[in-house]
């Protein structure tokens, strides 16, 4: 089984959860016997589409990228193709050289719709468009049995090699537009999202949540519709001993600033805790467009010397962060599946979680509370740092829970997926 | 004859360093000191050597008829007794010439005459000691922290014993009345008011080598021909401006110098004008009327109001916070700790947390080390967290704290025993404090806790 994969990210160039998640799957698809050719741009947007930062063509196209990822990803071979599009193709232990002959062919011809369109990627919408163009390229010169497409940055492609090649699609939804920006949906981006559910052949969720929401508000039928829950991988993370700083207790709120992950009710629980209790700080550790908002409210409800913002944290850092910290809360709005939690208890700190997140439906021993219940989360925070007994509790609890979250259950799930849309379409075919 | 004040303001923040979350209770040292001593020392190279050096040449040349007057904050002497002692001479050969006059304020540039504590008085007391201390002159004219005036605080500057004080000519004040005139205090009329002629100080401080200004470019004589042009019953013109003017925020290379060396030049040929300093001004002029100003005015900005660093949600945040700690912080008698929170008074601070960037953003990026006022706040919160940490520890045990704050903050006070002695001296008490804090470390610490007491029903 080969699969052709459409992802946008993939460590150790990661903005989200996203090339985590893409990057845990591909880990345990390849245990499953199963070859994977993953293809990503190399500039990714962040979801904020103004925020997009693309790198220009001249860049890419140096010797010293090349080596140096080679390096990171050992024996992954990858093409570079011009522009801001780089597909890093994993081809499982295969040789460099086959690949790098196709490269050519592939500069070739994007050079050639470079010079047809004349501009690079103004907008991501554009970059999504000409990400598709060479996904059907990439599908057409290699050879594969599924494509699989992740987020709806990638639908498009996932759509198009389906149209070269004609093998089966499955999508692979990590969020919705719904999810990122509440009702507030940006039309163009349900529109593509909406298309390449219809055009797949199966739609694999990460929660049930998200199932939901792809039944009801895209109108897919439910029988196409999968849940595989998400899981974790900590191979390769060291454990670090920190020293704390500070004798307080440290509440801390790690990711991105943005409405999805209702900062905004950290804040005012944190708030009610202060009044309560003088020996608790705040982290609220990420940046984001809501971030200026954040720091004025803090400002405003006079507890600038507890509550702290740390800025965007990266690699150690965050293990740092979560060494430090005495709970996490995790108050999204509306979260799609959500891996910090888990990070967070496998650091040995007990979690309060929204129930609107999906990573709640296989979290037993997480304390679970609805977003917008300030009261019932400032209560929790108040008893988890003041009563030892309860936060011992879910920390024995939570690490073994965490540790029985494998990817490999989830790779299984997918390749029987596989399995069942190449059946399909072998027999339509054979008709 | 018609009289000319020249007074220049001189002031340098000691800047914090980038101070993450992850440093609260570890790192108790605050300051960037790399950046603060690389623009000392490139603004001394730039303006304040060159300027004093041209200062001194034209009080050779016009003798007792050139004079001027200046204004330093305690921190940035404390910054020239650090990195920049040729500075500190430069200036006291000027006041040695007699043609020069020190004013009184602020010792940390703060805004500490908005708080009704006597940390007003207090740093007062001390940046005129340390200037007596260099200069050998006590101050009796007062300026404030960018030139913040209401009536409260004048009366407050005249209980201090000051005769005059320096402040904006605004417009909203003043309304059909002119600046050049001298006017006084309303609750108190034996204060005297000077009022900064604003159009004609900023055309030599921000207009000077604007290339879009219709009257570039400006050279003495033309600006001596707008003197000429002020109506003649008007008494005096009060030019006020940083001293970074001369070479920094005017580069050399615009011919700054070169005016400011032309000035008395055409002064004394082509007008009826003499150059006196604030106290002389204040002595021959008769005031004209009180000057009503119910609320705080400043020369910052287009409002000449508060609201460069005080009026958001950030500043005014971080400027109760740091007032705040004040009882307490003088509560310990510790000498390091009085020191960081007095330079944590800083007005700067409170200005790199300034949101309304469109008009005078040019000002407030000036110098400035951060990105953005969001930044700032970050920072310097960070900061007063750690510190309160200190004051707290300090509180509860003071001779253990005592002992660490004297270590860690070594490095901050290795600048010179002097300095330190200067604020030893203007601490009440300063010599009984070892002995009181063994005898009473018992009391303290209930005192602590009932503090700790009452701010938990505070807050409940």
């Amino acid at each position: 089984m080969k699969v052709l994969m459409f992802g946008w990210e993939f460590p150790p160039h990661i903005s989200g959860g996203l090339g985590t998640a893409c990057y845990g799957l591909t880990k345990g698809l390849v245990k499953t016997e199963t070859e994977i050719l993953f293809v990503v741009p190399k500039a990714y947007g962040d979801e904020d589409a103004n925020a997009a930062r693309f790198v220009n063509a001249s860049e890419i196209e140096t010797i010293g990228t090349q080596v140096e990822l080679e390096k990171l990803w050992g024996n992954i071979s990858f093409i570079q193709i011009d522009s801001t599009l780089v597909p890093y193709v994993d081809e499982k232990e295969f040789n460099l050289c086959a690949s790098i002959e196709t490269v050519e062919k592939h500069e070739k011809i994007f050079r050639h719709k470079y010079d047809f369109t004349g501009k690079y990627g103004a907008n991501l919408m554009e970059e999504v468009a000409r990400y598709a163009l060479v996904a059907a390229n990439i599908a057409k010169d290699n050879a594969f049995d599924v494509i699989h497409a992740h987020d709806w940055l990638t639908y498009a492609a996932g759509i198009m090699a389906k149209r070269v090649s004609g093998k089966p699609l499955v999508i692979h939804v990590h969020a919705t537009e719904f999810d990122r920006t509440g009702e507030n949906v940006n039309p163009s981006v349900f529109n593509i999202e909406k298309q390449g559910m219809e055009q797949a052949d199966k739609v694999i969720t990460v929660s049930n949540l998200t199932r939901n929401i792809v039944i009801n508000k895209y109108g897919i039928n439910p029988e196409k519709v999968i849940t595989v829950h998400n899981a974790v991988d900590f191979q390769g993370q060291e454990e670090i001993e920190i020293k704390r700083n500070v004798e307080d207790k440290i509440i801390t709120f790690l990711g991105r600033i943005t409405y999805q992950k209702g900062p905004e009710y950290f804040i005012e629980a944190a708030c009610k805790v202060l009044k309560r209790c003088n020996n608790v700080r705040f982290v609220m550790a990420g940046s984001g467009d809501m971030m200026k908002k954040m720091v004025r409210r803090v400002a405003k409800l006079g507890m600038g010397t507890r509550f702290h913002f740390t800025g965007f944290l990266k690699g150690v850092e965050v293990q740092q962060m979560f060494a430090m910290s005495d709970v996490y809360v995790m108050p999204s709005v509306s979260e799609p599946f959500g891996i910090s939690p888990l990070e967070a208890m496998r650091s040995n700190i007990p979690v309060i979680i929204s129930k609107q997140s999906g990573v709640s439906e296989v979290l037993k021993y997480a304390i679970k509370i609805d977003f917008w219940d300030v009261d019932a989360m400032a209560d929790l925070m108040y008893g988890l740092v003041t009563y030892p007994s309860l936060s011992k509790f879910f920390v024995r609890k939570g690490q073994a829970e965490v540790n029985s979250l494998k990817w490999e259950k989830a790779a299984t799930k997918i390749r029987k997926i596989y399995n069942q849309v190449t059946d399909d379409n072998k027999n339509i075919t054979n008709i | 004859m018609r009289t000319i004040c020249l007074y220049f303001q001189i002031h340098q923040p000691f800047r914090l360093k980038r101070y993450r979350f992850f440093d609260i209770g570890k790192d108790h040292f605050y300051y960037d000191d790399f950046l603060n001593k690389s623009i000392l020392r490139k603004v001394a190279e730039k303006c304040y050597l060159p300027a004093n050096q041209l200062m001194l040449d034209l009080i050779k040349t016009y003798g007792k008829q050139f004079k001027i007057a200046y204004s330093l904050s305690g921190i940035v002497i404390e910054q020239f007794e650090q990195h920049a002692p040729d500075v500190i001479e430069s200036f006291k050969k000027l006041a040695k010439t007699g043609c020069v006059e020190f004013l009184a304020e602020t010792y940390s540039h703060s805004l500490a005459s908005l708080q009704t504590s006597n940390e007003f008085e207090a740093q007062v007391k001390l940046q005129t000691n340390l200037i007596r201390k260099h200069f050998g002159q006590n101050p009796t004219v007062f300026r404030n922290t960018e030139l913040i005036y209401s009536d409260e605080i004048g009366k407050r500057v005249f209980d201090m014993g000051f005769k005059a004080m320096l402040t904006e000519g605004a417009k909203h004040i003043l309304g059909w009345r002119s600046p050049n005139f001298l006017y006084t205090n309303t609750i108190e009329p034996r204060l005297k008011i000077l009022l900064k002629n604003f159009r004609l100080s900023d055309d030599i401080a921000f207009r000077f080598s604007d290339r879009s200004w219709n009257e570039y470019p400006l050279n003495a004589e033309k600006y001596v021909s707008w003197l000429n042009d002020v109506d003649e019953k008007d008494e005096i013109i009060n030019l006020f401006m940083d001293y970074e003017t001369f070479g920094e925020h005017q580069n050399k290379e615009t011919g700054i110098f070169e005016f400011l060396r032309e000035l008395p030049n055409r002064i004394f040929a082509n007008s009826n004008f003499e150059f006196l300093t604030p106290t002389e001004v204040a002595e021959k002029h008769q005031p004209v009327s009180p000057m009503h100003t119910q609320y705080p005015i400043s020369w910052a900005d287009e409002e000449r109001d508060l609201s460069a660093w005080l009026g958001n949600e950030l500043q005014d945040e971080a400027y109760s916070k740091i007032y705040q700690l004040g009882e307490k912080v003088l509560k310990t008698k510790d000498d390091n700790l009085i020191k960081t929170w007095r330079s944590l008074q800083t007005s700067d601070h409170f200005y790199y947390m300034c949101t309304k960037w469109f008009s005078d953003g040019d000002v407030h990026i000036y110098f400035n080390p951060y990105d953005t006022p969001y930044d700032a706040f970050i920072n310097y919160m960070n900061v007063v967290s750690d510190f309160e940490i200190l004051v707290d520890k300090a509180l509860e045990n003071p001779k253990s704290a005592k002992k660490t704050t004297v270590k860690e903050i070594a490095a901050e006070t290795k600048s010179t025993t002097a300095a330190k002695n200067k604020i030893e001296k203007s601490v009440e008490k300063p010599k009984k404090k070892s002995v009181t804090k063994k005898k009473n470390a018992s009391a303290t610490k209930k005192a602590t806790s009932t503090t700790k007491k009452q701010v938990v029903k505070k807050k409940n």
